[in-house]
Formats: structure tokens, sequence, C-alpha cells
């Protein structure tokens, strides 16, 4: 048996087949390489988003095949007063949860920085409310803000003194809009604080003893140094964390739906609760294309504002 | 300060010890640094402390502060997690979780694998705007994809199907998982390949036999990383499902465990508990691939 396959195996290494040569052949290879990344994201990811803006312009619904209806969704969301409500507070959840989360984050990135035993461990155990499911720790914080069993309620009033009456968290829109926020806030800092670790190790300490020679104070050793280095690393993660952000949907959905009286909609929850659980499919992916031109302003803004420092400084710091 | 370092006195006791500044001493250090730590430390923890002690609590001690100390448990119980595992289809959605998180961790490292070697080893006119592609395909969230996505599903017939979940989670997976790898092919010498090429191996051969072993450390970072998003992921698998049965865990907590106007903590932490601790085990036992992998998509 191994006499006889011993020497064709031999003859086949010295002149491969057809098969060999073609999968050796580079333009070929580079096709099949491609071929399942590609088929993958044209199908399920580009045909989608052209789909869903072909749909927007038209009046389907589900089960319905519709037809082309042209601005008519967009006509009615204009003058739908939800939509607006839901477009600002999409803008001020971004705004605030984004300046939360850089704010703490960075500090928290900071204060990484510095050496102290157990530091890998305090490092993945900051990491978790970033790796656990969203809706998971979602509904965590709808418990927490439970109107008459929510622990800071007790907190502040059985234990502390501090108010006489429990908060009503979720019940109105005011306070229902913040506690979203402060949620959203609490599972972004790990992200922000773990990425912005990793560029603030990148920074040189020759750079900060120079500064510390010339008398900087901590201040301006950060302002000068920090900063201005960090630039770079800092305008991605931004961009990244605004996208997300602004097109949230497992928070709110878990937390309110989008109430009290509709008062916490994201665009996001509203093109839900109109395309799939409505059924208007159109009008729902009308919705979710109106966000498309936010997200490439708040793209370019924050990646062109911040940088654009790093073209000042030359391609050298790279 | 610097009035501060430039007096004689001071600058002496820098110079001493020269990796601390003079003012940096203990009391200063510890509420500089530890007692903020410490604060971020108890907040981002007390939400999964107060999931833990939620589900083990009996419903007596759960709705009633004015006798119990809320922050601790006097007799702890199992109630709410054997609910969970007899009463409810939870053994179920883990069970499907499960298949779709793997099946589609191992979609997407097949896909992106190859598309990796492509655009970094078999370098051709054009491969690094197919990288960018890639790339920007990481920007499209979502939430902007799911309506016209959920008319593909069921124009292919997946509706209802975590087939439907596998083939749609590599969306977000491949250009992750693209962008690492690029980067983790980088870093292996091109020389051993060409040492390969000259002894008369095949472009697959090499990728089997050479690339692939050494860039093991980044398909496992990949590979958990995709895990941890397919088990985590919400939207696709609350519009594309729709039977009790077939619903992911995230979803089924939503949307079978919350019922009527009196919500069951208990059951509602313990089920939330249970479905973290698969991805938090995981998390565990893999922390510096999940760091690094982080670190390493924001940098590239």
């Amino acid at each position: 048996m191994s006499v006889t396959t011993l020497p064709s195996r031999g003859v086949a290494l010295r002149q491969p087949g057809w098969i060999a040569r073609l999968l050796d052949y580079k333009p070929f290879l580079i096709v099949m390489c491609l071929a399942p990344a590609i088929g993958l994201l044209t199908v399920f990811l580009t045909y989608p988003l052209g789909l869903g803006v072909w749909l927007a312009f038209t009046d389907t619904t589900i089960g319905q095949r519709g037809i082309f209806i042209g601005l008519e969704n967009f006509q009615y969301l204009l003058k739908d007063p939800l939509w607006w409500n839901a477009v600002f507070y999409s803008v001020f959840y971004t705004a605030i949860a984004t300046i939360g989360k850089f704010a703490l984050g960075f500090w928290l990135a900071l204060l990484l920085n510095n050496h102290f035993p157990l530091k890998s461990l305090l490092r993945a155990i900051v990491l978790l409310p970033w790796i656990v499911p969203t809706v998971l720790s979602a509904l965590a914080f709808w418990w927490i803000y439970d109107p008459q069993f929510s622990i800071i309620s007790y907190l502040l009033v059985d234990v502390l003194h501090i108010r006489s009456t429990y908060i009503d968290f979720l019940g109105t829109p005011w306070p229902a809009r913040f506690s979203l926020i402060a949620a959203n806030i609490w599972r972004g800092i790990p992200f922000v604080a773990i990425s912005l670790l990793a560029g603030l190790q990148t920074i040189s300490p020759s750079l900060y003893e120079a500064a510390m020679l010339d008398g900087a104070t901590a201040w301006q050793r950060f302002r000068y140094i920090t900063l201005p280095m960090m630039m770079p690393i800092l305008a991605i993660v931004m961009t990244f964390s605004i996208i997300f952000t602004f097109t949230d949907f497992q928070l709110v959905y878990a937390i309110t739906r989008g109430g009290p009286v509709n008062s916490t909609h994201l665009l996001a929850t509203l093109a839900f609760q109109r395309g799939i659980a409505g059924g208007e499919l159109g009008e729902g992916a009308a919705i979710a294309v109106s966000m498309i031109p936010f997200l490439v302003f708040a793209t370019l803004f924050s990646y062109f504002g911040l940088a654009r420092r790093k073209w000042q400084q030359g391609e050298a710091n790279d | 300060m610097t009035d501060v370092a430039a007096q004689p006195g001071n600058s002496n006791v820098a110079s001493a010890t020269p990796d601390t500044m003079a003012w940096d001493s203990r009391a200063r250090r510890v509420t500089m640094i530890y007692l903020p730590l410490a604060c971020f430390v108890l907040i981002l923890l007390f939400p999964f402390y107060w999931m833990a002690i939620t589900s083990f609590k009996p419903n007596a001690e759960l709705l009633n502060y004015k006798e119990h100390n809320p922050f601790w448990i006097s007799s702890p119980t199992l109630a709410h997690i054997k609910h969970l595992l007899f009463n409810t289809a939870y053994p179920t959605w883990l069970k499907t979780t499960m298949f779709v998180a793997i099946g589609s961790t191992f979609l997407s490292l097949f896909a992106s694998t190859l598309a990796a070697y492509a655009i970094e080893r078999l370098r051709f006119r054009g491969s690094p705007y197919v990288g960018l592609g890639i790339y920007l395909a990481y920007l499209v969230p979502p939430s902007i994809l799911f309506i016209p996505l959920a008319t593909v599903i069921v124009q292919f017939g997946l509706f209802d199907s975590p087939l439907a979940l596998i083939l749609v989670y590599p969306t977000f997976l491949v250009p992750f998982c693209t962008w690492l790898l690029i980067g983790y092919f980088k870093s292996i010498p091109y020389e051993l390949e060409e040492c390969a090429l000259v002894d008369g191996a095949t472009r697959l051969q090499i990728l089997r036999r050479i690339t692939l072993p050494l860039a093991v450390p980044g398909l496992i970072s990949a590979g958990i990383f995709s895990f941890t998003l397919s088990w985590n992921e919400f939207i696709y698998a609350l519009a594309f499902i729709q039977s009790g049965a077939n619903k992911t865990v995230p979803v089924a907590i939503l949307t079978e465990l919350v019922t009527g106007d009196v919500y069951q903590w208990g059951a509602l932490m313990a089920g939330s508990l249970l479905g973290s601790l698969p991805v938090a085990l995981f998390y565990s036992l893999f922390v510096d691939y999940y760091v690094s992998s982080l670190t390493g998509a924001v940098k590239e």
C-alpha cells in the first residue's frame, strides 16, 4: 500500500495538479480570500443600507410591498413632534453622555496610569461593565431606579436623611432622561478609560522629565504634553463613542422603552417602535435614515476637529 | 508649583528622590489617587453587586427595607435561580445564545482571517482601499440597518431562525476582526514567508503552516471578542426572532420574563446574573487578550 502511494505523491509534489496551480495563482487566491468577507458584508450590510434608503422613500408596511412616494415620509416626520422630540433627546443624550464619559474616563485613565499594587487586577475590574451584556446591566439599573425600592432613594432618604421623599427616577421626563444618561456614562467609562490608558502609555516619560526640569506644573504637563499627545487617539475613540451613543438602542429600550410620555425616545427606539413594532417599515426606515446626516456631521466634527492637531505636529509624532 | 520647585530647599528633596516629586507625599497620593480610584471601582461594580445580592434574596426581604438591611442578605435563597431553570425556558435560551455566538464567531474568524491575509500579505493594487472599505463598514451602526435587514431576512426565509443571527452578526464582527488580524499579520516578519516560498510551499500552505500558528494570539483575541459581542448583541436578535424558544438570553429576559405590572425582580436579576456569567468567566480567563485587542483595534 505504502509502496504504491509514495512515488505517486512524489510526482504530485513536483508537478502539482491544476487545482493546486490554480490555488497558487495570485489573482485567483486574492478573490478566493476576499470572497467570504466581502460577500457577507455586501449581502448583509451594503445591500441593506441601500435598501434602507430606498424603503425610506416608500410606504412599505409589514406584509405589503410599498410604492415610491418620494419625500412624503420625511415631510411627515418634519411635522411630527415626536420625531423632533427624539432628535432633541438623541443630541442631548449624546452630548451629555459623551462629555461625562470622556471627563470621567480620562480621569480614570490618568489614575490607572500611576504605579500601585494590584494594578492589572484593577484594570480587569474596570472593564467589567463594558463586557457584560448591556441589556442585563440595564435591567440592574432599572431595578436601581425603581420608584418604590430604589437603593439610591433609600440611601438618600433613610440613611443619609438628605431628602424626605423617594425620587421618581423613571416616572417623569427630565429625571428619566438624566437617569438614562447616567446609565450610559456608567457603561461607557471603561471603554474610554482603557483605550485612553493605552494612549497614555505610549507617551515617552522623557517628555515629562524634560518638562519637570523646566519647572512645569502638573497642570502644565497635562495641558501641554498629555493632551496634545493624546489628540489623535482621543479623536478616534470619540468618533466611535459618538456614533454608538447617538445610535444607542439597548439602554433606552430596556429601561424606559421611550416613556414616560415618549420623552426618552432616541431616534433608534422610535424607528423600532414605528418600523418593527408598528409595522410601518417605510416610516421606520425614514427615521433610521434621518440619523445618517447627524452621524456624518458628528464624525467629521470630532475626527477633523481633534485630529487637526496631528497635522500641525507633523508626521514625525506618529 | 513653579515657585516652590525653584526654592533651593525643595529642589534638594526632589533631587534626592528623582522618581517622585517633592509634593508626592503619602497623604497626597491617597487623596489624589487611591480615594478617587476607590470611588470609581465602587460605582462601576455596584450594579453587579446589587444584581447578585437581589438574585439570592427571598421576596420578603427584597421588598422590605424597613426590617432588613437592603445591602445584605439575612437568609439567602436559591428560589429565584430554581424558578428560572425549571419553570422558564432559560436553559433553551442559553443553548440558543451559545449556538449563535459560537457559530458567528467561527464564521467571522474564517472570513476575516482570509481577508486580512489577502489584504496584508498578498498585497495587490488597491488592497489598502479594500482594507479601508472594511473598516468603514464598522462605522455603520446596527440601528440604521435593522429595518431593511429584517426585510432581507424575510426574503431569505430565515425569519425567526437562529441561523439569521449567525449570518448577520459577522457584519459587525468581520470589520473588527479583520483590522485586528491585519495588525497581527503585520507583526510577523515577511522573511519567514519568503523562506517558505523559496522552499516551494504554496500560498495556502504558508498561511496554514507559518502565518496562522504565529498569529494565534491575534486569533484568540478576535475570537473571544467576537464571542462577547455576539453574546451581548440585542437589536438584531430582538427584531429577527419571534418565537420564545429561539430567543437569545438578553432578548428573552427582557421580553419573556418581564410580564405584567408586578416585576419579579429576584428572577430578573438572577437571569441577568446567569446571562452575564459566561462572558464574565470568559473574560476573567482572557483579560490580557481583551485589553490588547481593545487597545490594538483603537490604535490601528
